[in-house]
């Protein structure tokens, strides 16, 4: 903490406060203004004077009120306790507001990010005298049941270590003394603290080289995420962005789940609130919660902490990466962080870029989804982890030219195209399969065991694109010429596409069993739709009606595959069985 | 307390703005009043203060304010409302005060007009099945408590009758009745009328709160309406544990009134002139709706905006439908064709209704049953946009089918008397029985069991109509 300055302020216009006397300050560092104290972050500085963006509502405060420079940076405070919080922007715990001042946002508050109070037990595992530096893991303590929280020896320590110890300590406690070369004596503790608005370090990037398995079938068969990789959701209203989200946040086999509501409905926060609890994460069996960090600023809080809560988030998700975790971080919506940025730098009065955007949008744009990737972390032992970023984009009226879309577009490599023309025919998810893309496709074979099966799977995936392309052609020449012009294979072709869409492509995030199916059972289902495919193709060439395939009881079979359980996924072996029998008996009949 | 204090040093005045100069002690969104040379009153907000320079809103309009002879009085505090239990039943101004030459309301409190957001931690998650007794909302985006669900008009649509059919008729199944708070911003005295008289015939008026601002009153006031209407209704659902219902009438009409500020102030402008904060700003309007753990009130929402144009990607409806739980479209051409209410189904979505219905709330079959209608009738549709390229005589028998059911559907099922109120059994069951034309197999959205359970008794009686 740095001495009181005689600062005060000048100027208020909303979130944005200008306070004279503030010469010395650092650009970004965290201010509290007014009588109220409220909680803000410095963007500006111009002699003596600084702009200040609040991160409350600034309704009363005035000129002449004091200022006070805290001199420490916006950060957030890492260490047990995080798993199953509820932060706002600035990592207030929610939860604690609620209970210390009731059912509505109240300001001026400054609550500490983790819980002062709560012993953990706390198992080292190094010895006194050994030697650390920055990322070592010296400890671990058992969060949940789920996450075993390794503590790390934070960025800029090294040396000797001392009066290391096992037993129960808060957060605040020391667990440790660390001697550096020169004499100085830091404590450790199971706390440390970070800057938000830059990049924990890393030892080394890597690739993407395996499959996030989100249980999306359109999204892990046809575009799938890589562990590490970025995506992007960009879609009109009502084309499902959210549920996509919050489906990923369900069923993604990550260690760690980071979900951040970014100026959207409060109603989604507390759904996710109500629901993750209650789900099991299907391989461990566990509470959901247990292995998710949750960060609400709603679109009615104020607008700077939003900008601020996607830098939250993510720092909070690098902290985990660099265990050794695989985590994956939803940030719904990007486009009200985008237009909180526009929002201050309005009130700063910058030159604006494009629909009044500040001319460094794309920069900051780029550099957020920068942070994600595969990594080998800093410190010993030597460990990898991986932080994926899924990030909602919400253009105006849907159109994808908006300058948040493009300038996503421009860095991240997966890109899932929501349409209103699907929503609108209740074909959820809403991703177009023609329009949308993925550069990790080659990491998919991974998925699986045997490596036959891998390179199956990726002939099914690319007859199951021929035959969905070959539809939108199709379609077009129904519409100018009629159904009746086209030959039986083609009309085979059409129903075919049409059962990839109904009975593989949409899914339902609603039903217990459909809203997430294994790679198993994505496979069993994409081949028995091209089977009955096959089959018939071969029973039209023997003369049989399309008419008759069509009516085939099988079909019905086919359809409602999608509800067959993860244990039972033999009976869609068995559907192939079936169609061969019924196929065999129209040619009988035919022939 | 702080002394009143008086200044008579305007500067400057432009559109809906002055400036002060030389003031002590103003602070960031408290209000001002204007006094005139002749004595009359104007009221304004502080939007900006930088050092001794105040830049005030006049709620009424600058014209007639001098800068030689007006008097600003600093008031030291924000917007307030003055609520108690008397205001159920009283029609106030756009500025919170009384417009029904009634008394002034005896305060319990003032109450700050911005609210504060409810913390998201705080949020009870919306569930309760509310019945409209309108079957395109009740089966197939059914509203529940707590959700802000807005309908997206266009001028000459009949938004006034739905909106008022949906006072007169909401109920939560189980009984319990609404308050209604309405909002009304740069409407006609005719609509707002319509609106007050029909809650008068049924009784409701006993039940509801006004804030009433017409096309000809100020419309830089339009921009503290819908903030009165939430403050009273945040306190009928919360201090006396109502359950609200709150129209505001007509959201495009607020927001051209932010743009008026907006531009006076010389910001930068977003898309079609409207200001980058829009979305901000709106959200701090929708948000105040929902439930509250421990609360046994709530607030449901039902914004009505105009489409100009009928353009759903216009800065209006666009921002909205991306804060609210969905919106109710209407359908010009469904109006053409004489069906009321004139509610276009596909675009139309309540991001809700999961959690609101099934057994327990409405029926089991409620979920199935609706993704069922909504797959037929979207296929019916395409059928029937390709019927007017081609010709019917074109289609494959099985698109004709479903044209078929299409055309029922709009008939029966869309089309309904604004005063004809049909339980979510009646409405259920309707779908039941239009979907009776199709195989078992072709209705893949619906378990086979239910359908099972349910449908043969429409086989049965497929084709005749008049048990509806």
């Amino acid at each position: 903490m740095s001495e009181t300055r005689e600062a005060r302020v000048v100027k208020v216009a909303g979130p944005v406060v200008v306070a004279e006397g503030m010469a010395g300050a650092r650009m970004y560092d965290v201010v509290r203004v007014g009588k109220l104290s409220l909680i803000g972050e410095i963007v500006e500085l111009n002699g003596d004077f600084a702009s200040i963006q609040v991160y409350e509502e600034t309704t009363g405060l005035g000129p002449g009120e004091p200022v006070i420079d805290t001199g420490e940076a916006l950060s957030v405070e890492l260490g047990p306790g995080l798993i199953e919080s509820i932060y706002d922007g600035i990592q207030r715990p929610l939860d604690w507001l609620y209970k210390a001042e009731g059912e509505f946002m109240s300001r001026g508050r400054a609550i500490p990010g983790l819980n002062r109070e709560k012993k953990w037990h706390f198992k080292p595992t190094i010895k006194n005298g050994d030697v650390v530096g920055p990322g070592d893991i010296i400890g671990e303590v058992a969060e949940t049941t789920l996450l075993t929280h390794k503590i790390m020896v934070p960025a800029g320590i090294s040396g000797t270590v001392q009066k290391i110890s096992e037993g129960d300590y808060t957060v605040v406690e020391t667990i440790a003394v660390c001697t550096a070369e020169d004499g100085t004596e830091t404590e450790l503790k199971l706390m440390q603290k970070c800057p938000v608005r830059n990049a924990r370090s890393v030892r080394n990037r890597l690739a993407p080289n395996q499959i996030l398995v989100t249980g999306q079938r359109v999204i892990d068969t046809f575009f799938p995420i890589g562990k590490g990789g970025t995506a992007c959701v960009p879609g009109p209203f009502g084309t499902g962005k959210t549920v996509v989200q919050h489906q990923l946040a369900k069923w993604v086999d990550a260690d760690i789940v980071v979900y951040v509501g970014c100026g959207e409905r409060g109603n989604e926060m507390t759904d996710v609130l109500t629901e993750f609890p209650k789900l099991k994460d299907p391989r461990s069996g566990e509470p959901l919660m247990k292995r998710s960090v949750l960060i609400a600023n709603t679109s009615n809080m104020p607008v700077a902490a939003r900008e601020a809560s996607v830098y939250t988030g993510i720092t909070i998700a690098e902290y985990f990466r660099d265990m050794g975790c695989t985590v994956a971080l939803m940030a719904d919506s990007t486009s009200r962080w985008a237009e909180a940025m526009r929002e201050i730098s309005t009130r700063l009065e910058e030159m604006p870029a494009e629909e009044g955007y500040p001319a460094y949008l794309g920069a900051r744009i780029a550099a957020f989804y920068e942070r994600a990737g595969r990594v080998e972390c800093i410190g010993s032992p030597q460990r990898e982890g991986a932080l994926s970023i899924i990030g909602a984009v919400s253009p105006p009226g849907g159109d994808l030219s908006d300058s948040v879309v493009q300038a996503t577009l421009h860095v991240v490599k997966v890109f899932w195209s929501l349409q209103a023309r699907l929503a609108y025919q209740r074909h959820f998810p809403a991703i177009d399969w023609l329009t949308s893309y993925s550069f990790y496709k080659e990491y998919l074979k991974n998925c699986f065991e045997d490596k036959d099966r891998g390179d199956e799977m990726d002939e099914l995936i690319v007859k199951a694109m021929a035959l969905l392309e070959q539809e939108a052609e199709l379609l077009e020449i129904v519409r100018l010429v009629g159904a009746e012009a086209l030959s039986p294979a083609n009309r085979l072709s059409l129903e075919t596409a049409r059962s990839i869409r109904e009975d593989f492509l949409h899914q339902n995030a609603f039903h217990e069993v459909d809203t997430h199916t294994s790679m198993a059972k994505q496979y069993e289902m994409l081949k028995t739709i091209l089977h009955f495919h096959k089959q018939a193709l071969a029973a039209i060439e023997s003369g049989v009606e399309t008419a008759e395939i069509s009516k085939l009881a099988v079909r019905e079979q086919i359809a409602r595959a999608k509800y067959i359980p993860q244990d039972d996924i033999a009976k869609i072996t068995q559907i192939r069985k079936t169609i061969d029998e019924q196929m065999k008996e129209l040619q009988t009949v035919s022939s | 307390m702080l002394s009143i204090k008086e200044y008579q040093t305007v500067t400057s005045i432009s559109g809906p703005l002055m400036m002060v100069e030389m003031v002590d002690e103003a602070k960031y969104g408290h209000i001002v009043d204007v006094e005139l040379g002749d004595g009359s009153i104007r009221h304004g907000q502080i939007l900006q203060v930088e050092n001794d320079k105040v830049l005030v809103q006049v709620f009424e309009g600058t014209h007639g304010i001098d800068v030689n002879r007006s008097t600003v009085r600093f008031l030291a505090k924000p917007l307030e409302l003055a609520v108690s239990p008397d205001i159920l039943g009283r029609v106030f101004s756009g500025l919170g005060e009384p417009k029904d030459n009634g008394p002034a309301v005896i305060p319990d409190k003032r109450v700050d007009i911005n609210g504060n957001p409810i913390n998201p931690y705080a949020r009870d998650y919306p569930n309760e099945f509310i019945q409209t007794g309108i079957s395109t909302i009740d089966g197939l985006n059914p509203l529940v408590r707590g959700q802000k669900l807005p309908i997206f008009s266009g001028a000459g649509l009949p938004h006034d009758d739905i909106t008022a059919q949906i006072a007169r008729q909401a109920t939560v199944l189980g009984g319990g009745e609404f308050a209604v708070v309405f909002a009304a911003m740069g409407i006609t005295f005719e609509a707002a009328q319509f609106f007050i008289d029909d809650l008068q015939e049924t009784g409701a008026i006993e039940r509801a709160v006004m804030f009433i601002n017409l096309a000809n009153d100020p419309a830089i006031e339009r921009i503290a309406t819908p903030r009165f209407a939430l403050t009273a209704a945040e306190y009928l659902a919360f201090d006396l544990d109502m359950h609200v219902l709150v129209i505001l009438n007509d959201m495009t009409n607020y927001c051209e009134a932010l743009r008026e500020i907006s531009a006076a102030r010389k910001e930068v402008p977003g898309r079609r002139g409207y200001p980058g904060y829009l979305y901000t700003d709106l959200a701090t309007i929708y948000e105040r709706a929902g439930r509250i753990k421990g609360k046994k009130g709530s607030i449901t929402m039902v914004p009505v905006l105009t489409m100009p144009e009928d353009d759903k990607t216009h800065p209006v409806p666009d921002l909205t439908g991306y804060i609210t739980e969905g919106q109710i479209i209407l359908s010009r051409s469904l109006h053409r064709k004489a069906i009321s209410p004139p509610v276009d189904v596909l675009p139309s979505l309540s991001r809700l209704k999961d959690k609101g219905i099934g057994e327990g709330k409405t029926r089991e079959d409620h979920a199935d049953l609706y993704n069922q209608l909504y797959a037929a009738y979207a296929r019916g549709k395409e059928a029937q946009e390709l019927a007017t390229i081609m010709g019917e005589a074109a289609l494959s028998e099985e698109d004709k089918k479903y044209m078929l059911f299409a055309n029922k559907f709009e008939a029966r099922y869309v089309s309904q008397n604004y005063y004809e109120n049909r339980s979510i059994q009646t409405t259920l069951d309707l779908g039941w029985e239009l979907l009776s034309m199709f195989e078992n197999a072709e209705l893949k959205r619906i378990d086979v069991k239910l359908i099972e359970k349910y449908m043969p008794k429409f086989r049965k009686t497929n084709g005749n109509t008049s048990n509806e």
